[in-house]
């Protein structure tokens, strides 16, 4: 009988283990929603931060990080996914390939305080855009370019060589096969990648530090060259370096939900696009 | 050639260059990372355009980062010490000049303070002076100190990358901070998380593995920041009044976010490798008698290894790297750690938290360049044996 | 005399009726072949020896089926330790990812053995009588993956009769290996029904023939005729055993 009961231990501790990791994560999840929930309003999601931070909105970084979820996406899209095809359909099949697909895999690894120690020293130094919003758009695009390449290149390795071998049999050229047939099976798990790259935009605090977060930043100022206040640096500043951090707690437990709910979003979409596209 | 033809040329160029774009791209970040560095070893580690000056009389003609350190704190007093003859140390700085010279003797201008040092200097035998250079006549005696080196950067136990005459650069705590944190981080997850996976895999029921799956995959979208605010106001408290603590920001707060962090990702690459283990070795097994659980330890897990080590690499990969929710809750002092309960500084958190104050090209700003292309390699490292354990099937 | 008895078996996968109304008597000491085509049953009834079929989900069965007259489907069974007694081998070799040596100590040690010079005695005992021992003996750390399939497949032999079974279930134990490989284990399964009993599943009608004492014809799940092994080839009692045997079968 010993096995079977040893079986019996076994098998409970880890179910309640189990069960107790997962609702104590919830925990947090629900913590910061209950306590979030108070602080949010429409003023609090339309007005800008008042008197020191201690009131007031964060209408400026959800703008913030808005701006720099589109000019990120607008410099790393069409690069990555044209890189992705790149790399999948026209790269010669060489230790060349092989070792940039090994770099890009290690580079989607990387820290993001690296890539933002990048960001500081080729975008705001050396050439010479300072901390603004295009260096952090640019920061934050090479960020998720690795992983857009990666998407791309993994969604078009599964659509079948018979496909493309019919495309072409049919007198199509290499480009309309490419564009045409593959691309659009492809499509729907490259969009899912992309929608997630984006959620990972939204959340990214260290490669913004120093490249384009602004403390404190009430105007709205639609320029390149200005630094921007976002979510989740505000959320950073709030939670650490506050006048008087008991009194800011309200606004941070705010900032941190209305951050999580964004990044919810984007990912719960991400999987509702896949679904709805493949359906198709 | 027909306009069909020039078009399909037209953005087939378009797509090899940008393929090409972002190789050079990867290279360039690698490369620029190190190169923004990698000069702090050429220079004396004296502040940006300063040197050290002695009486021409004085014949030590080197000196190290440390010996000035135990200077500056009185540990260290006369020449004998290093080499030279018996005479007091007697460090003179920029902030002294004041004391010495009235206004009129240096001039409305300052015109005359070169010239006075240089009469400063030949007066006293026992002087160490460490001035700007501009400041300094070139017939002055300077005395060489020795360049930052990578072993001083590697041992040294001291970081004081902004303090004056002669910054510190010894990395060790920090590394050895980072180490601490993540192997904390690790001791917590691992285990966890291949028990959750073997629950998910072989035990679950599909309704209650799908809605556990949903809930990991949701959890690993969060951001760390998020992350590290939690830490501070829950799990820093927590542990401050469980330990009985003056602070709760400790490696150990660290290590708890950091295990949280790294969790899903975890459970959700060792569930797969479980769940990929061939049905008919599990059938053969309890076609022998042994009992499910017997099953599960000694013959699933094994044959999962590969996939189970490989998560746990990229988790510690992880967690090594991960940036804010560490800066918020681990206190950030750069001691030697000890313990788990003692506030420590990681790589990331000292990058994060000091490179808004280094200015642009100086010693601080590449030491953290330094720093930042030591954490690159170590993630690469992590990265790249994560992937050769999964591929060796 | 019979060892294992079927009783009015009623097997059910979901709706799907996998065996109907099986009755039949497996001799001690005797190898008992079950022939069919695919889907027939013969595996799934195989499986109900040793309740193997318990593993999939919405299995359901009644009538009785006893080993040495007990029923093994009585709540007070313990599954472990019938599988104990029932062992079994698979279509396909599956090793172990584990040392030659331990892959047959595995099969002792989850049944509690903890005495290592009982183990090693078993192991070596266990190789001898399965023909392998002459070919790994020199080697036992070697891990059991890099062996051929058909060492594999006779490895998971050994590993089965190492606990000691009354009886070895046979699920086309030979349908993933070359003909020589597949003499060598037809060679062994002759030698080893001296201490056991053995019930095979095959695909391969000469197999039938050359190796089983009784052959069982099964088809959509009914048990059509039993028998001597040579009155099913050379004088069936029912016409659709002839027409199947005989290779004209729709």
């Amino acid at each position: 009988m010993k096995k079977e009961l040893v079986q019996k231990i076994a098998f409970t501790s880890i179910t309640i283990l189990s069960f107790t990791i997962v609702s104590v994560v919830l925990l947090i999840l629900g913590f910061i929603v209950v306590k979030g929930i108070g602080a949010i309003n429409i003023d609090f999601l339309t007005k800008a931060p008042e008197n020191g931070m201690m009131d007031g909105g964060i209408f400026p970084a959800i703008l913030g990080t808005l701006l720099l979820i589109l000019g990120s996406a607008a410099i790393a899209f069409p690069v990555g996914i044209l890189s992705g095809i790149y790399m999948n359909e026209y790269a010669a099949n060489n230790w060349f390939k092989k070792f940039i697909g090994m770099m890009t895999n290690n580079l989607a690894g990387v820290p993001s305080i690296v890539f933002g120690l990048f960001g500081l020293a080729i975008f705001v130094n050396f050439l010479g855009f300072g901390v603004s919003i295009l260096s952090g758009c640019l920061t934050l695009g090479i960020l998720i370019l690795p992983v857009i390449i990666r998407t791309t290149e993994e969604s078009l390795k599964t659509i079948e060589d018979s496909y493309r071998q019919a495309s072409l049999a049919l007198g199509a050229s290499k480009l309309q096969t490419t564009f045409s047939v593959v691309l659009p099976m492809a499509f729907p798990n490259i969009v899912t990648g992309l929608i997630i790259s984006i959620g990972r935009v939204a959340g990214e605090t260290a490669p913004i530090i120093f490249t384009c977060a602004a403390y404190y930043l009430p105007e709205i100022i639609l320029s390149f060259q200005t630094p921007v206040m976002a979510l989740p640096y505000h959320l950073y500043v709030m939670a650490t370096s506050g006048v008087d951090l008991n009194a800011s707690r309200k606004i941070a437990f705010g900032t941190a939900l209305v951050l999580m709910t964004m990044v919810f979003i984007l990912n719960l979409s991400a999987g509702a696009v896949k679904k709805y596209m493949s359906k198709k | 050639m027909n306009l069909a033809k020039l078009k399909d040329k037209f953005f087939e160029s378009v797509i090899y260059s940008t393929g090409i774009i972002s190789i050079v791209i990867v290279l360039f970040i690698v490369y620029f990372l190190f190169k923004e560095g990698i000069g702090i070893f050429d220079k004396q580690p004296l502040e940006e355009g300063y040197c050290a000056v002695v009486h021409h009389y004085n014949h030590v003609n080197k000196i190290s980062p440390e010996q000035i350190k135990k200077i500056v704190e009185g540990d260290l007093t006369n020449w004998k010490d290093l080499g030279g003859s018996y005479d007091s140390i007697y460090l003179f700085t920029l902030s002294d000049i004041e004391y010495k010279f009235t206004a009129e003797e240096l001039g409305e201008n300052f015109e005359h303070l070169n010239e006075k040092i240089a009469q400063y200097v030949s007066l006293n035998t026992g002087i160490l002076a460490i001035l700007p250079e501009k400041y300094v006549e070139k017939s002055l005696t300077r005395i060489k100190l020795d360049k930052v080196s990578l072993a001083g950067f590697f041992n040294g136990q001291d970081w004081y990358p902004a303090s004056a005459p002669s910054p510190q650069f010894g990395a060790l705590p920090i590394l050895l901070g980072s180490l601490i944190v993540s192997i904390g981080a690790m001791l917590i997850a691992i285990p966890i998380g291949i028990l959750v996976a073997i629950f998910l895999a072989e035990l679950a029921s599909p309704a209650v593995k799908n809605v556990m799956k949903s809930a990991t995959e949701l959890l690993s979208g969060i951001p760390s920041v998020v992350y590290g605010f939690f830490g501070i106001v829950v799990v820093v408290p927590f542990i401050k009044d469980l330990f009985n603590l003056n602070i709760g920001e400790t490696a150990l707060a660290g290590s708890v976010i950091l295990a949280i962090i790294a969790l899903p990702a975890i459970i959700s690459l060792a569930e797969d490798a479980i769940s990929s283990v061939p049905k008919e070795l599990k059938i053969a097994s309890l076609a022998l008698g042994a009992s499910h659980w017997q099953t599960i330890v000694r013959v699933m897990v094994p044959a999962a290894s590969s996939g189970i080590i490989s998560a746990s690499i990229l988790g510690i990969g992880r967690a090594f790297g991960e940036t804010m929710a560490v800066l918020m809750v681990t206190g950030n002092a750069a001691l030697m750690p000890t313990t788990f309960l003692q506030p420590v500084r990681t790589i990331t958190a000292t990058i994060a938290a000091e490179l808004g104050e280094a200015s642009t090209g100086g010693l601080h700003y590449q030491s953290l360049f330094i720093l930042g292309s030591i954490l690159f390699v170590i993630t690469f490292i992590f990265n790249l044996s994560a992937e050769l354990v999964a591929a060796k099937k | 005399m019979a060892i294992i008895e079927c009783k009015n078996v009623n097997l059910f996968y979901g709706k799907n009726q996998a065996l109907k109304l099986i009755n039949m008597d497996i001799d001690a000491k005797s190898i008992t072949a079950f022939i069919g085509p695919s889907g027939c049953g013969k595996s799934t009834l195989l499986r109900t020896f040793n309740r193997m079929n318990d593993l999939i989900p919405g299995v359901k069965i009644d009538g009785a089926i006893s080993i040495e007259n007990k029923n093994i489907y009585d709540t007070d069974i313990n599954v472990n330790d019938l599988r104990k007694r029932v062992g079994m081998v698979f279509q396909k070799p599956t090793p172990f990812q584990m040392s030659i040596y331990e892959n047959i100590a595995y099969g002792l040690r989850v049944n509690g053995e903890t005495n290592n010079g009982v183990i090693k005695d078993k192991v070596e005992s266990a190789l001898k009588q399965s023909a392998l021992w002459d070919e790994v003996s020199s080697n036992l750390k070697k891990s059991a993956t890099q062996l051929s399939g058909g060492q594999q497949q006779r490895l998971c032999i050994a590993r089965t009769i190492a606990v000691e079974p009354e009886i070895i279930l046979m699920d086309e134990p030979t349908s993933a290996l070359d003909p020589i490989s597949t003499a060598k284990i037809e060679e062994l399964v002759k030698e080893l029904v001296k201490k056991f009993t053995i019930v095979i599943v095959t695909h391969n009608m000469q197999q039938a023939t050359r190796i089983s004492h009784k052959t069982a014809f099964f088809y959509m799940g009914e048990l059509i005729e039993f028998d001597i092994t040579n009155n099913i080839f050379k004088n069936p009692k029912i016409e659709r055993t002839a027409n199947y045997v005989n290779g004209n079968f729709g």
